[in-house]
């Protein structure tokens, strides 16, 4: 990749999405644009049909739980989750990674599955892992975890052993 | 006759296929719907070998966190500990010295053979051809003596290190490849003779779970999957990492992305991996293995014994709260694996942890596509298509 061509998609996409950008950067490891959630799948459509750069390719979809990130509450008006999209062009265009902030309170996202077939399993997991809904989804359901598990095991919230077992246990909560 | 049978039944059977199946090779299994003999829907399901790998990365460090990459991938441990440490030392910001990055390279292309020798030995197992899994896992089998005398494990191999690898390569070890790599060549003739011109091996795979390249990028192939349609991509060409782009070799592609082409690209990067293996001992550097900085590779034991600094950066190194701290931020990082795109998403808050380390697992989306290739055909169709995908189930899972 050349520095060029960094610039060329950056420049395009602040030009098409300038107001609904919340940051952007240009990394060693491709380019990095925040987007509000509203403008979020316009601008992945954007990246996949046009006909220049051909993001053909989705690489990931994944969320990142900022509880414990102050810094980056913060930046994104106290966004419990980041969904982070990775994408892929056989143009030599940069890599670009999209990421949008997902309160809480709205724990909702368009699906992109109609868009790539290959996001299908990924939103599952992010929602399994996560539970952040992909609306639009074919079957939104658990694909790691049972299908009657409780709970979201990649929130910070969520500790990394002990949940269900421990707390059948009550004596053991009246130590803490 | 026949039209009327369809018309008197009409009615569906559902077979189940895994989670314990000789085929699956690992705990995944199938939900299939079938009319007689062909598949109407097929199902996949995952999770069966969730182990948590991900949550396990946030109370790690991160040089711990290596020997959990190479239990995710049984297959090719090395190439995921190599994939691994890529990401971390990139998000470090540090190279490593040249002969390391050429011993990391010899062993990436050790594994993508053992990979697909094992995959070679157990497909053709699963379509009856026992001879050439013998043959296959004869091959192998040298290569593992290899890694275990250079690792110190035939599995758990945990060779790399953030910063460099866990010692040099032993004493008599190029003559062990070298040996391996005039030998293989004409194992792997046998192979050849023994399949691909065998009318029982091209009926069972050609034309048989196909899939185009148009789809196979919308599932997010990659790997020899995505070769096999046609789509000539290798991170090793297409984005070189760790001097790949100093080494000659060609990128085998298929054409009609059937389970017979998936075979075909696999059998031919065998071939360019040993040409890969050559090229890399007969440049070989030489030199340290291991970043000179005290901040991230471990002393030598003498120093850590003999001398205070070396105590003090052993401890420095060692103790939680204190080793490798990469700064604020994050990083993708992806290499070209046996099976395809394996990336490391690292998010860094600056500590001695991870706070989130995402795996993008290559055989996730092989496994994704399966239903793809199965429907429409016949259900014996079912072993051929996902032997020729080689899903690793601790992968998929994680």
């Amino acid at each position: 990749m050349n520095e060029e061509q960094t610039a060329l998609v950056l420049e395009k996409l602040k030009e098409k999405y300038g107001s609904s950008l919340l940051a952007h950067a240009e990394k060693p490891d491709g380019v990095i644009v925040v987007v509000n959630k509203e403008n979020a799948y316009a601008l992945l459509e954007y990246l996949k049909t046009d006909t220049e750069f051909a993001y053909t390719y989705l690489v990931d979809v994944t969320a990142v739980d900022n509880s414990q990130l102050e810094s980056e509450l913060e930046r994104f008006d106290y966004a419990r989750f980041i969904v982070v999209y990775h994408l892929y062009s056989y143009r030599g265009h940069p890599r670009v990674r999209v990421k949008v902030p997902v309160h809480e309170r709205a724990l909702r996202i368009q699906s992109v599955t109609s868009l790539w077939n290959g996001a299908n399993w990924l939103e599952r997991e992010t929602y399994d892992m996560f539970g952040i809904s992909f609306e639009g989804h074919p079957e939104l359901r658990r694909i790691l975890m049972p299908d009657d598990f409780d709970g979201h095991p990649l929130r910070k919230d969520y500790p990394l052993r002990g949940r269900g077992e421990r707390e059948s246990f009550n004596f053991e909560r009246q130590n803490v | 006759m026949h039209a009327e049978l369809d018309q008197t039944t009409g009615e569906k059977m559902v077979l189940n296929f895994g989670p314990q199946h000789p085929a699956t090779h690992g705990t995944l299994r199938i939900v299939l719907e079938l009319d007689g003999e062909s598949i109407l829907k097929a199902t996949p399901h995952a999770g069966y070998l969730h182990t948590g790998f991900e949550k396990l990365g946030e109370h790690l460090d991160y040089n711990q966190y290596i020997v959990v990459t190479d239990r995710m991938n049984y297959l090719s441990p090395l190439s995921n500990n190599f994939g691994y440490v890529l990401a971390v030392e990139q998000l470090l910001g540090i190279e490593v010295p040249k002969r390391c990055q050429y011993i990391r390279v010899l062993m990436a292309e050790l594994s993508r053979l053992a990979d697909h020798l094992l995959w070679l030995g157990t497909a053709a197992l699963d379509l009856g051809a026992f001879s050439v899994f013998l043959y296959s896992f004869r091959e192998r089998e040298k290569l593992y003596s290899i890694f275990e005398k250079t690792t110190g494990a035939r599995l758990t191999t945990s060779y790399t290190r953030v910063g460099g690898v866990l010692r040099d390569l032993y004493a008599g070890c190029e003559e062990d490849i070298r040996q391996f790599t005039t030998d293989f060549p004409k194992a792997l003739r046998e192979t050849h003779a023994l399949l691909t011109r065998n009318r029982i091996w091209m009926d069972r795979t050609k034309g048989v779970g196909v899939i185009s390249s148009e789809d196979a990028i919308n599932y997010s192939l990659s790997g020899p999957c995505l070769r096999a349609t046609g789509v000539q991509h290798d991170l090793r060409k297409a984005e070189p990492y760790s001097s790949y782009e100093e080494f000659t070799f060609e990128v085998p592609v298929g054409t009609n992305g059937d389970a017979y082409a998936r075979y075909l690209v696999r059998m031919e990067e065998m071939i360019q991996s040993c040409h890969i293996v050559e090229q890399a001992l007969d440049n070989l550097p030489t030199g340290p293995v291991n970043v000179v900085d005290n901040k991230i590779s471990l002393p030598k034991k003498a120093d850590a014994y003999g001398h205070i600094e070396g105590l003090i950066h052993h401890f420095k190194i060692i103790m939680d709260g204190h080793g490798i701290q990469p700064p604020r931020g994050e990083h993708y990082s992806a290499t070209e694996s046996p099976n395809g795109e394996l990336g490391f998403y690292i998010v860094s808050d600056g500590s001695g942890t991870g706070y989130r380390i995402r795996i993008r697992p290559p055989s996730f989306f092989n496994f994704q596509a399966l239903p793809h290739m199965l429907e429409g055909g016949m259900v014996s169709d079912t072993v051929a298509v996902l032997g020729s995908l080689n899903v690793i189930a601790g992968e998929l899972d994680r």
